[in-house]
C-alpha cells in the first residue's frame, strides 16, 4: 500500500503531470480523447450486449457479432485507461478522494469482472447455443449488466466533473 | 447585433420557470449530461462501425449494405434524444452555449455529419454496391470514412471545448 502511493506521487510529482496541470490546453484535449474512447467502448459493446440480451443482430451467432465489434472495444478501451491515466496523474490525490472516481473504478473492474465470469461460464456450451435468438438466462444476465454497469461508469464519470475542481 | 439579441434571449431564457429548476437541482445537469454522452456514444460508434467497414477493417465478412443496415438507422431516433437532452441543457445554462463559438462549431460539425450520413445511408439503400463498383468508388468510400469519423470526433471535442470556452 505504501509503496503504492509512492508510485502514485512520483507520476503526480512527474514533469508529465506538472505539464497536463500547468497547461491551458492539455487537459481538455486529454479530456475530450477520453470521451471519444469512452463513447466507443461503450457503444460498441452495447451491440454485443443487445445480442445477449436478444434485442439486435439476432441473424448473427454471438462470436460472430462479437468478432466484428470487440476489436474496436479494446482498441478504445486501451486509449480510455491511457488518457484516463493521464488525467489521473495530474491530480492524483484529488482524484483518490473522490468517491465517484472510486465508484468509477470499481465499476470498471465489476464489468470485467461480469465478462470473465460469463466467459468462463459458457465456454463449454456456447457453441451449441449461440446462434439462437433467445439465449440461456446466463447470458442475458451478463448481456444486461453490463449494459447497467457501463451507464454507471458514464454517470459516476460525469459526476467527478461536478464533485472535484481542478486547476 | 446578434450578440445582443442572443444575450437578450438567454437571459430571456434563464429566467423562465423550466430553466430554473434545472438551476436549482442539483442533479439534473450532470443526469442531463450522463444521458446526452451515453446517446453520442451511441451514435458516434454506429457511425464509426459503418467508417471501419468502408476501410475493411472491421466486419469483413459481412457486406457493406447489411452494416450500414444494421447500424445508420438507430442513429435519427438517438439523435432526437440528443436533440431534447441538449435544448435542457440550453435551457438550464443559455450562456454557457449560446454566448459560445465552441457550441456554434459544434453544431456546424454536426449538420456536415447529418448530411454525411444520410448519404452514407441513402446511396447504400438505393444501390448496394455503390461504393464498390470500381477502384474510384472505393477510394472515395475510404474518404468519406475518414471525413465521417473526424468530423463526428470533431463534434465530441467541441461538445468538450463548450465546458472551458463558455462566457463569465
Amino acid at each position: 500500500m505504501l509503496q503504492l502511493q509512492e508510485l502514485i506521487s512520483y507520476f503526480e510529482n512527474s514533469a508529465l503531470a506538472d505539464n497536463i496541470r500547468e497547461n491551458d490546453l492539455l487537459f481538455p484535449l486529454i479530456e475530450s480523447v477520453h470521451v471519444v474512447s469512452i463513447c466507443l467502448v461503450v457503444g460498441s459493446i452495447l451491440v454485443v450486449d443487445l445480442r445477449l440480451l436478444g434485442l439486435a443482430s439476432l441473424d448473427r451467432s454471438v462470436s460472430r457479432v462479437s468478432r466484428g465489434i470487440l476489436p474496436l472495444t479494446w482498441f478504445a478501451f486501451a486509449v480510455a485507461v491511457a488518457s484516463g491515466s493521464l488525467m489521473f496523474i495530474s491530480n492524483a490525490t484529488k482524484y483518490l478522494e473522490n468517491g465517484y472516481f472510486i465508484a468509477k473504478l470499481l465499476l470498471i473492474g465489476a464489468a470485467g469482472l461480469n465478462m470473465v465470469i460469463f466467459h468462463a461460464i459458457s465456454a463449454r456450451n456456447q457453441p451449441q447455443w449461440e446462434n439462437q435468438a433467445r439465449l440461456p438466462l446466463q447470458a442475458r444476465l451478463a448481456g444486461g449488466l453490463s449494459i447497467l454497469l457501463w451507464i454507471s461508469v458514464v454517470a459516476c464519470g460525469r459526476w467527478i466533473g461536478f464533485t472535484m475542481r481542478i486547476g | 447585433m446578434i450578440d445582443v439579441a442572443l444575450s437578450e434571449f438567454s437571459k430571456w431564457l434563464a429566467a423562465t420557470s423550466l430553466s430554473h429548476i434545472i438551476q436549482t437541482t442539483k442533479w439534473v445537469i450532470p443526469a442531463l449530461q450522463t444521458i446526452h454522452i451515453l446517446s453520442v456514444a451511441v451514435v458516434f460508434s454506429s457511425a464509426v462501425l459503418v467508417d471501419l467497414r468502408l476501410w475493411r477493417l472491421l466486419n469483413r465478412d459481412v457486406p457493406l449494405p447489411d452494416v450500414a443496415r444494421r447500424f445508420l438507422p438507430m442513429i435519427w431516433p438517438v439523435l432526437l434524444v440528443l436533440l431534447i437532452t441538449g435544448s435542457l441543457l440550453i435551457i438550464g445554462e443559455p450562456k454557457r452555449s449560446l454566448l459560445n463559438s465552441a457550441f456554434y462549431l459544434k453544431m456546424a460539425l454536426l449538420a456536415v455529419a447529418i448530411v454525411l450520413t444520410a448519404w452514407l445511408q441513402w446511396s447504400l439503400s438505393s444501390s448496394p454496391n455503390f461504393w464498390d463498383k470500381n477502384q474510384i468508388r472505393r477510394i472515395a468510400g475510404q474518404l468519406a470514412a475518414t471525413l465521417s469519423i473526424l468530423v463526428w470526433c470533431g463534434i465530441l471535442f467541441a461538445g468538450r471545448w463548450i465546458a472551458y470556452t463558455q462566457a463569465g
